[in-house]
């Protein structure tokens, strides 16, 4: 059964968009008391662009959606999440094979790994990947206990804002909070926040679509 | 936030546009935001491409010119270049030497162009080298951090690179020069006031009047440690010495001593700092050979400085005296 076509990715990546515009300011917040003040600026600017370029050249293939967000966050957003997101949506375009929820948890899955070797960075280490492993691990979870799709989905994005929250007492092992040591401990890291829009983006936007 | 601005979003390119009114021998790509020489690409010339945030003005673009760059990549405001403008920068300045890639060390420039490199070498034959620079003793180098940030020795590196390069010698010597001197180098800043970035609109951290922050970065990121504000003479001390516990700079032929504004301290206080700093050179048995004393690698408006060694010798100085002509930086030229 096909649930995840382009119009339900482009929908993820709209709702997706919304979010960051609206939690643009948080994510700014965040990021000034462990980094540079910048995450929701960089990410806003980067979505809106995605969402543009995808109202210029829509597409019928769920791959093509993908490759185009991902080349729009690396021409658009720089820093360190430009690559990051970037590749993620990369690695996830390339990865899609099929319409049905396990061929979205393998390409969600692909873009956790290219994430994992382009920050060179591991769970733990106060990053995004904090949020998006465990979303990964309870999507296929409840996938392979036989939930639908948007119950799984329902469960990555709880699962991502539980290890968004875990960031907070943690030592930033990489990416600008970990030049602070000790002081990056105590604030949640704006990486796995902004993270967390994403999946939780996912559940929104394909809510009801099996 | 009180800023000469327009729109906070536009700072970027209308400082470009500026530059380029104000730097008629530069050659400004607007659409790529990337700063060249007005000559480039020079034949047979080794091309230096740098780049970074914008916000440490006038680091990069204003050290474009002969003597130093051949070409800037700016970012938007403490965000690294995307790769596209590495790569367009790169290619501008390829006179058929190859391309050095002067990278400092933080995650998204070093990723930015790292994929700029690979894009470069899938499309033509240009030999690109990058040097990485991390000379911030404020940062443990261990698995635990992303490395040591790349500060004031970039500023030295891109001098000293840029007049081997225009020397005419090879990349890989150049590349060498420029690692001998990310090696030799070592730095350490502090700050009395945060920064406003032009987005966010209030400043990054609070930090109270009887306050200062140790072991800074570039981009508003709170230092190592908070502790009481104290006279310029001890802050001296708490700069310059964790430098020297880090890297032995006695003997040879003395040091290169920089000392750098963050963007919101008058040059009254830098020379006054200067003086202290080499108090306490002095009183280490550490010469200073050259110098230099202003702000040229800024954290938009904190109020602050960094000192940066570098431990020379008789090629560096010479390279250190060569003709350099750009906006920013001038002399026998």
């Amino acid at each position: 059964m096909t649930v995840v076509d382009a119009a339900a990715l482009t929908a993820w990546v709209r709702e997706f968009a919304r979010l960051v515009h609206e939690q643009r300011d948080t994510l700014t917040q965040l990021d000034s008391a462990i980094g540079d003040a910048d995450h929701g600026a960089n990410l806003d600017r980067g979505m809106t662009a995605a969402v543009a370029a995808l109202e210029t050249t829509p597409s019928d293939d769920p791959a093509a959606v993908l490759k185009t967000v991902a080349t729009t966050l690396i021409k658009t957003v720089g820093g360190a999440s430009g690559p990051l997101y970037g590749t993620f949506f990369l690695r996830a375009s390339g990865t899609l094979d099929g319409g049905d929820g396990a061929a979205l948890a393998a390409a969600l899955r692909a873009g956790y790994d290219g994430v994992v070797a382009r920050g060179k960075a591991e769970r733990g280490d106060k990053t995004m990947l904090d949020a998006l492993g465990p979303a990964c691990d309870a999507l296929d979870e409840a996938l392979a206990a036989g939930k639908a799709l948007d119950e799984a989905l329902g469960a990555a994005a709880e699962a991502a804002a539980q290890g968004r929250d875990a960031t907070e007492p943690l030592v930033a092992r990489k990416g600008r909070a970990s030049y602070l040591g000790e002081r990056s401990a105590g604030h949640v890291d704006p990486g796995a926040a902004s993270a967390t829009l994403l999946v939780e983006a996912a559940a929104t936007a394909l809510a009801g679509r099996g | 936030m009180k800023k000469l601005i327009n729109d906070p979003a536009d700072v970027v390119p209308e400082a470009l546009r500026g530059l380029a009114a104000a730097h008629p021998e530069l050659r400004v790509d607007h659409e790529n935001r990337v700063v060249l020489r007005g000559d480039a690409p020079r034949r047979g010339k080794v091309g230096l491409v740098s780049g970074g945030g914008s916000g440490h003005e006038p680091m990069h673009a204003g050290f474009v010119g002969v003597g130093m760059l051949d070409a800037a990549c700016a970012g938007e405001v403490f965000t690294s270049p995307v790769p596209d403008q590495v790569v367009a920068a790169t290619r501008g300045v390829d006179g058929g030497a190859g391309v050095l890639h002067i990278v400092k060390n933080y995650t998204g420039d070093v990723m930015n162009f790292e994929m700029a490199a690979e894009l470069v070498s899938a499309e033509s034959d240009t030999e690109v080298v990058a040097v990485v620079t991390d000379d911030d003793v404020a940062v443990q180098d261990s698995l635990y951090t992303a490395g040591r940030r790349g500060v004031g020795v970039t500023v030295l590196l891109e001098k000293l690179a840029g007049a081997a390069a225009e020397e005419g010698r090879p990349l890989a010597q150049v590349a060498d020069i420029a690692k001998r001197v990310n090696a030799t180098g070592r730095s350490m800043g502090m700050a009395l006031t945060s920064c406003t970035v032009p987005a966010a609109g209030r400043p990054t951290f609070d930090l109270p009047d009887d306050e200062m922050e140790i072991g800074i970065g570039i981009h508003g990121e709170p230092g190592r440690r908070r502790v009481p504000l104290a006279p310029a003479r001890e802050v001296a001390e708490m700069l310059v010495e964790p430098i020297l516990g880090d890297l032995d700079m006695t003997g040879g032929d003395g040091v290169i001593a920089f000392v750098n504004g963050m963007g919101g301290t008058p040059l009254l206080e830098l020379y006054l700092m200067y003086a202290e700093v080499v108090a306490v050179l002095e009183k280490a048995g550490v010469g200073v050979a050259r110098n230099l004393v202003g702000s040229y690698m800024t954290s938009l408006d904190m109020a602050g400085c960094s000192v940066t060694l570098l431990k020379a010798d008789d090629e560096l100085l010479r390279l250190w005296d060569a003709p350099v002509r750009t906006p920013s930086l001038r002399w026998g030229a």
